[in-house]
């Protein structure tokens, strides 16, 4: 099997650990990644809020490369782009469908891009989110084929995220408001699926640069959720998703005076670690939530990691009782 | 007397949003039912709810609908869309009206006008290098804007960099003349529409 790639912006150096984990895990899977050659940034959801045909300009060059390199290396295939990032796949699949559903959009966009000498037609490319390809055309069966050291006793909470399901400009391949893909994968790995009724909830976005407050508040009540159903680990498929779970929760424990350690981990990484791949072959170590107590369960941490501090509680308990929710007091 | 349960096309500003929005949002499908208010994660931080700024679009209220902190809370996870009962793009809406408070100066008066500043200094970057580059961006955008916000920002910024999760410098693309030539003549077509 053989896939167009786009990386994107966060799996360059933020989430290298993302990118590190799936190319060890695409190699024993026997599945090619083949970068586009000089992509740019999608966009993220900064371009489109102050030009409409910048942004779509912008996206639009990718698929062009895209196009064009899958044209010059296997033009018997029908072209796939798969992008690891959930933004760069709404970005890339939103894009592909504007330009088929508003002919005078596809003009302008290829006016703009025939200025750097390209040119792409609308639905030339099936755009595709990594974890579809996983599941549906690497399967269940071979992966579950691959796992040598599964990871039992190890309770994980699935968390997709918004925009991988959602809206569905293309390829939907899962519920949009309990999807049940990434639950399976985990127990074909050998891991403990709890329930995590807010899977598809928003982790923030950008918003922890615009209101600290609003964001805080939605990370918390995701970790607040999965820490109700004990989970040792939440794993995600999204990199803006791990980087508001994992670098800010210690600010969620400073803001509403809890005491949270729950490593946020890529699903790629798991993987890779069911299939036998030392911890550091898949980018364990870059987290700010040290994974390596919850690995410690499955015998995968090399050694044993320093217990996590203890933070001291917000108030004296000297003072006049307070009334407290029973399930706010520990996580 | 009303003859439909929907919104009403007729006022100017109206018109104004949807012919600046990509494909035809069906804004005026609107049933003013609230599903859109009840799904939105940051909806409780909202001056006004995605259902009464459609109803103040209707109504013709431009200016307080640019004024709103609203379209700058969105946070792009589509909840609205998918739940909406008309397949009203909601999302697409919402930039449209980040879009047209810029052009009228109004953004920066919000209360959110951070949020401009960020989306400018993430796209200086990326037309710059072809790519995001997050330490400049952070940096950037802090000094700018939020002077006083660094030193509370500066703990996660450090720990990415220890982590080796920042990039000291941008990574430009290869074929920067060519995005920059595409993105300038988007420009010119985006000018020429809007003249």
């Amino acid at each position: 099997m053989r896939y167009g790639y786009y990386p994107g912006c966060s799996l360059e150096r933020n989430a290298s650990a993302y990118h590190t984990s799936l190319m060890a895990v695409a190699e024993r899977l026997g599945v090619e990644f083949a970068e586009v050659d000089d992509w740019n940034c999608c966009g993220a959801t900064e371009f489109i809020a102050v030009n409409r045909l910048r942004a779509y300009a912008l996206a639009s060059r990718n698929l062009a490369l895209a196009a064009d390199q899958a044209r010059s290396t296997n033009g018997a295939d029908p072209a796939q782009l798969v992008a690891p990032c959930s933004a760069c796949f709404l970005n890339l699949s939103k894009v592909d469908r504007y330009l088929e559903d508003s002919p005078a959009l596809a003009a302008d966009v290829n006016a703009a891009l025939a200025a750097g000498g390209l040119h792409y037609e609308a639905g030339s490319l099936r755009i595709r989110h990594l974890l579809d390809v996983i599941v549906n055309d690497v399967g269940y069966e071979q992966i579950a084929a691959r796992v040598n050291s599964p990871l039992r006793g190890m309770r994980i909470a699935p968390y997709y995220g918004c925009l991988i399901v959602r809206p569905g400009f293309r390829e939907r391949f899962d519920d949009p408001e309990y999807p049940t893909s990434l639950d399976k994968l985990m127990r074909v790995l050998g891991a403990q699926v709890v329930d995590f009724p807010l899977k598809t909830h928003c982790c923030g976005g950008h918003m922890t640069q615009i209101s600290r407050d609003v964001a805080l508040e939605l990370i918390r009540r995701l970790l607040k959720n999965a820490a109700d159903y004990q989970a040792d680990m939440i794993v995600t498929l999204c990199p803006m998703c791990q980087l508001n779970l994992d670098a800010f929760q210690e600010s969620v424990n400073e803001q509403f005076g809890t005491n949270y350690r729950i490593p946020i981990l890529f699903f790629t990484q798991l993987m890779g670690l069911a299939f036998g791949l030392s911890p550091a072959a898949v980018g364990i170590g870059k987290e700010f939530i040290d994974a390596r107590p919850a690995l410690a369960k499955i015998g995968a941490a090399a050694e044993p990691a320093a217990p996590a501090p203890k933070r001291k509680p917000r108030r004296s308990d000297q003072g006049l009782p307070l009334p407290q929710m029973p399930e706010e007091e520990q996580p | 007397m009303a003859t439909s349960a929907t919104l009403s096309r007729t006022s100017a500003f109206f018109r104004e949003v949807i012919a600046d929005t990509p494909t035809d949002p069906h804004l005026e499908a609107c049933l003013q039912c609230g599903t859109c208010g009840g799904s939105c994660p940051s909806g409780p931080d909202m001056d006004h709810t995605p259902r009464t700024l459609f109803a103040m679009i209707a109504a013709g209220m431009r200016e307080p609908v640019l004024r709103s902190n609203t379209p700058w809370y969105c946070v792009s996870c589509y909840a609205c869309v998918e739940r909406c009962p008309q397949d009203i793009h909601i999302t697409d809406v919402m930039y449209t009206l980040k879009r047209l408070a810029i052009k009228a100066g109004y953004a920066s008066q919000s209360s959110a006008a951070r949020a401009p500043g960020f989306s400018q200094t993430f796209i200086d970057h990326v037309e710059n290098y072809g790519r995001s580059f997050e330490l400049g961006l952070i940096t950037r955008y802090y000094l700018r804007h939020r002077p006083l916000d660094a030193l509370k920002v500066a703990p996660i910024g450090m720990g990415l960099l220890k982590r080796r999760r920042l990039d000291l410098s941008p990574r430009p693309i290869r074929q920067l003349d060519q995005l920059k030539a595409i993105l300038e003549r988007a420009r010119e077509i985006d000018n020429a529409k809007s003249a």
